[in-house]
């Protein structure tokens, strides 16, 4: 069954010419300004747990909670969360029904960054310029998350999506990379690579994802029946700003996953080195590197992303998902076929083939060496949100980039939520009942209608809460009141 | 499809192609010359000045 999805993306910000600079505080009045006055509802943590393991482990108290830092916090009429995260501003994409669906959203996640940002600037003292990059790092050993989500089934055993999933994770890289100059975390040097996250990963497996960061994170909180679902929380993808990209990085990954769960791949591509193939992979930009199977076999991340691609197909044709999958296949295979070509004929599609076509048009216009801080601009400017600026923009505005989505329908996600799933619930209850929402989660909504008790909806189940299921009846009631004296005679 | 047959309706498929790409590719290499100086010209309108103070001082904490 296609799989509820969704992304958090936490942005890079700075301000030039600001000396006493604060990323905490800059990225608060971010939210704060793209908030404006309208009334904040708190988000409520009491069914989060970031510490849960996937393994069985229980719980670490020492982990790192995401209460301390929860503080600034906007729940969106689209069902997303804006928050500022450490020391970034942050956006969840509501949860969404397919991969396109949720690269629309996350591709408002930077149209809601560019509108912030704008607001923002113009609490700024004159000479001072807000800037925020959707990027992963800042060429100095500072990296921060791209994460995608994916709802699975609770049967689904741990192990298997480790064993399976590993070598599509590394593999997948060839496209979904936002492209990099330079290496870091001591990792051996290099003029450009892949991808701006492969330098920060260390592990195969593991909880973490502040340090020693690893390919298969086993966070295991749900934000849903935990007795029927996990979610996989996937934290080694770049932030992509290609449209085609990050539709083929979601929807390559949801196929495979929905393969995995229902048992249709075969036996797993178990990489001798994963956490060396992750590096050796990024670091070549010629796609040449080879993979060691831990059988002795060698295969290249595009030969293994072949292999995905047949077991993907064979899956789809014979579960008669080609509805679900059509798009997601035939571009998956275009964006194979063309890298196997020749990597810069992907250029109008992905971004790290995009970057390397701008650098390289500079090193040969202006003789730049590698190491040049020109290049390094390009390289941090192809990621600024703002459209007058972020040299992604520019290419796109050019015609240089192919796009999916209109920039009204990207408006359309910014202000409506998803239709098929809670998020549904959640924005337009935002949307229509903002006075007496009191706090959000992604599984529950509290409401404060005068009474004695505040009154709890909680939403567990991911795929109701939707239109179908409650749309009349949000229509229907004119207050919160009589919204939750409807949801009490059925089952929302 | 079966695994086999994909494979093979896809390397067919890639030698049928093979000489026409290296003639297109020659083509528009030369057009793709020719645009990109456009691009450049445009990107020079818009990139931030003094490139090395501002690498120098994008720094950002690590997040997660």
């Amino acid at each position: 069954m296609p799989k509820v999805l969704g992304t958090e993306t936490e942005f890079g910000i700075t301000v030039r010419n600001q000396p006493s600079f604060n990323p905490v505080l800059a990225s608060s009045t971010v939210i704060n300004s793209y908030a404006g006055e309208q009334a904040k509802i708190q988000w409520s943590f009491d069914e989060e747990s970031p510490g849960r393991d996937a393994r069985g482990f229980g719980f670490d108290d020492s982990l790192p909670s995401e209460i301390e830092t929860g503080l600034v916090n906007v729940v969106l009429t689209n069902g997303a969360r804006l928050y500022v995260d450490h020391a970034h501003p942050e956006f969840s994409t509501p949860e969404c029904i397919d991969p396109l669906e949720a690269a629309r959203y996350d591709k408002a996640g930077e149209f809601v960054m560019a509108r912030a940002v704008a607001r923002a600037q113009e609490r700024l003292a004159a000479g001072e310029r807000m800037m925020i990059h959707k990027n992963n790092s800042d060429g100095k050993g500072n990296s921060y998350g791209a994460h995608e989500n994916y709802l699975l089934g609770r049967d689904v055993p741990f192990g298997d999506i480790v064993r399976h999933f590993t070598g599509f994770l590394v593999s997948r890289q060839v496209f979904t990379g936002s492209g990099k100059v330079g290496a870091e975390n001591g990792r051996p040097a290099v003029d450009f690579q892949i991808t701006q996250r492969a330098d920060f990963f260390e592990e195969e497996v593991g909880l973490e994802t502040t340090l020693k960061r690893p390919i298969i994170n086993t966070r295991d909180e749900p934000h849903a029946d935990s007795a029927k679902y996990r979610r996989l929380h996937v934290i080694i993808g770049d932030a992509t700003r290609s449209e085609v990209q990050t539709f083929l990085k979601l929807g390559s990954a949801a196929l495979i996953l929905d393969a995995l769960e229902d048992g249709a791949l075969p036996e797993p591509l178990l990489l001798a080195d994963p956490v060396n193939a992750v590096w050796g992979v990024s670091h070549d930009p010629t796609l040449r590197q080879t993979i060691e199977l831990i059988d002795g076999r060698t295969l290249t991340a595009l030969e293994a992303q072949w292999q995905y691609f047949e077991w993907a197909t064979k899956y789809v044709n014979e579960s008669g998902a080609l509805e679900a999958y059509g798009e997601v296949l035939s571009t998956w295979e275009a964006i194979l076929t063309d890298l196997e070509r020749d990597p810069r004929s992907t250029a109008d599609r992905l971004d790290w083939t995009a970057k390397l076509q701008l650098l390289e048009g500079y090193r040969e216009r202006d003789g730049l060496e590698w190491d040049d801080a020109k290049l390094r601009l390009l390289d941090l400017q192809y990621h600024d949100v703002d459209p007058r600026r972020g040299l992604y923009d520019r290419l796109a505005a050019a015609g240089r980039m192919e796009r999916l989505f209109t920039d009204d329908e990207i408006w359309s996600a910014v202000a409506d939520p998803p239709e098929g799933t809670r998020a549904y619930f959640r924005g337009r209850c935002v949307a229509k009942f903002r006075e007496a929402l009191v706090a959000a989660n992604w599984d529950s909504l509290v409401f404060d209608i005068g009474e004695d008790a505040l009154k709890r909806v909680p939403m567990m189940e991911p795929r109701r809460g939707s239109r179908d299921r409650v749309g009349d009846l949000l229509d229907r009631s004119d207050t919160p009141a009589a919204l939750l004296r409807a949801l009490g005679g059925e089952d929302g | 499809m079966a695994e086999q047959e994909r494979k093979q309706s896809r390397s067919a498929e890639s030698k049928d192609e093979a000489a026409e790409t290296v003639d297109d590719a020659a083509v528009q290499g030369e057009e793709i010359t020719e645009r990109i100086d456009d691009l450049l010209e445009e990107i020079d309108s818009v990139l931030e000045e003094n490139a090395e103070e501002f690498v120098k001082n994008y720094v950002q904490k690590g997040g997660e």
